[in-house]
């Protein structure tokens, strides 16, 4: 078993040396070259060797995949979750019964103004804490009512960025309040928010990361998994950075996509 | 079909309106001249209840508006309103503007309102424009879309609150063209607006307000040629 490993290894490196001399930057032949390609090739290996130990040896690849797919899960079904509640309670914090605003205030301040892993733990271990619930399911919903609390905000501040004589016009045609609000009010506040928008999706993606707290094993978590079981730090961190800007990109270029086709009534 | 009575509106400790009666009848073209801050907008924007009054009724074809039972959106439905920032929706095309209220009231099907808007649409001039945004219109092509839009679910009234004062100069004849055809067709008409000659030429009656009263009011010829109020002259010697 052990022989088989270090004899995997080896060839791994030997594939990755052998790629970097067919590469032909330094022409056969002379000292240079020599020296030159004896330090690239151990170069070379030393890194196969790290990956080979991070990704390979027992199959690690497949817990940072498997970390990777909690971080998304969780991640996505967050950010439902908190749009969901953002537009309640931004809608409530926009009412004109005051009871009805105070509920959103407190909750709009106490979420922003506590931090997340603290709420992660108070859900996990106080709310949920007497209640076999699956803990992916708790880090749902905590990050969820997190999300909320910004949404809220950002909606908030979308609808009000759309002048007021777009409401007037939907009542004056005889349009009720919430159907101008959803109708027309919305719509605009939707493109004015999207950005920002964008920009919470992507701390919420990067936040999940502390999920570690409440012992659930999600990409940064499989990474620094790795990283004590192999003693190397850079590696599998950098490849988990990585990974989670390969995500954030993705998801500023959908969002990026869908901005622009919601400017298309801006084109003169 | 309109009836004001003892119309009151304070803004915070500020009176705008200090006790309005009108009779507005069917078929009237009825012009609100006067400086600014009289209270001529908050008087037109009360007779749809953009704003609400602090006392007094407005009774619209028998129906008390005031009363807090009653369900102002269906109201609204027969009042056209204009605005002077024309308020057209940037997110939606001029037909879609156009046919938005009818679609969600339920008052016509897809192909009915289209019809319609398209004939609101050739009768302002704007035939071509169907599928623009509006962002993509000159001023005055936006307030006759604005127009077409408050016409699409047939009003009694319609209400214009300086439909030109946000018009470069040269786009306000097409504006005034519009709203002169539309009184002709016998719609009934309340125009709040700083254009005397319109007022001459197609109002019915003059109501000169200032300081949130009404202090004169008659026939264009009386209110133009021979007005008796001190106010009214002083008024309108600064704008003729």
């Amino acid at each position: 078993m052990r022989a088989e490993s270090s004899s995997a290894r080896f060839l791994f490196a030997r594939l990755l040396s052998k790629k970097t001399s067919k590469l032909g930057i330094f022409p056969a032949g002379g000292r240079l070259f020599k020296d030159v390609n004896s330090a690239m090739s151990e170069f070379f290996q030393s890194i196969g060797t790290a990956l080979y130990n991070t990704l390979i040896v027992q199959d690690r690849w497949f817990s940072l995949l498997h970390g990777l797919g909690i971080t998304l899960i969780i991640t996505l079904a967050a950010i439902v979750l908190g749009t969901l509640l953002g537009i309640i309670f931004c809608l409530l914090k926009l009412s004109k019964n005051k009871f009805l605003r105070g509920i959103a205030h407190v909750y709009i301040e106490v979420i922003r103004g506590t931090p997340t892993v603290v709420q992660l733990l108070l859900i996990y271990y106080g709310i949920f804490g007497s209640v076999d619930l699956n803990k992916i399911l708790v880090a749902i919903i905590a990050f969820g009512i997190n999300s909320g609390a910004y949404v809220a905000e950002i909606i908030r501040a979308g609808i009000l960025s759309v002048d007021h004589g777009q409401m007037e016009a939907g009542r004056s045609l005889g349009l009720g309040y919430w159907p101008t609000m959803f109708t027309i009010i919305l719509p605009q506040a939707v493109k004015n928010i999207l950005p920002t928008y964008t920009s919470e999706f992507i701390v919420l993606l990067k936040e999940t990361s502390i999920v570690g707290y409440i012992a659930l094993v999600d990409l940064t978590k499989a990474g620094d998994q790795i990283r004590s079981d192999t003693f190397d730090a850079y590696t599998p961190l950098i490849i988990v950075a990585l990974l989670y800007l390969c995500m954030t990109l993705t998801l500023a270029k959908i969002f990026g996509i869908l901005e622009r086709r919601l400017r298309k009534s801006d084109i003169r | 079909m309109i009836s004001v009575e003892g119309l009151h509106k304070q803004f915070g400790s500020l009176e705008v309106l200090k006790g309005i009666d009108q009779h507005i009848e069917k078929g009237e073209v009825v012009v609100v001249i006067g400086p600014s801050g009289s209270g001529k907008s908050t008087f037109l924007r009360c007779l749809n209840l953009l704003e609400t009054p602090t006392k007094g009724r407005i009774v619209f074809e028998g129906i008390d508006l005031t009363d807090p039972q009653h369900n102002v959106d269906l109201t609204r439905q027969k009042m056209g309103m204009v605005f002077q920032q024309f308020n057209l929706f940037p997110h939606l095309t001029v037909l879609k503007n156009l046919t938005m209220a009818p679609l969600k009231l339920k008052k016509m099907n897809k192909a009915e309102a289209e019809a319609e808007a398209h004939r609101l649409l050739g009768q302002v001039g704007l035939s071509d424009k169907a599928e623009a945004f509006p962002v993509q219109l000159s001023g005055g092509q936006k307030q006759r879309v604005a127009i077409a839009r408050a016409l699409m679910l047939h009003p009694d009234v319609m209400l214009f609150d300086e439909p030109t004062s946000a018009l470069d100069p040269e786009m306000v004849g097409e504006v005034l063209t519009v709203m002169k055809s539309l009184a002709d067709a016998g719609m009934t008409m309340v125009v709040v607006t700083h254009e005397m000659g319109f007022a001459k030429e197609v109002a019915t009656r003059v109501l000169f307000m200032d300081e949130g009263v009404v202090m004169e009011e008659g026939t264009p010829d009386q209110i133009f040629g021979n007005p008796q109020n001190p106010r009214t002259k002083l008024f309108l010697s600064k704008v003729l």
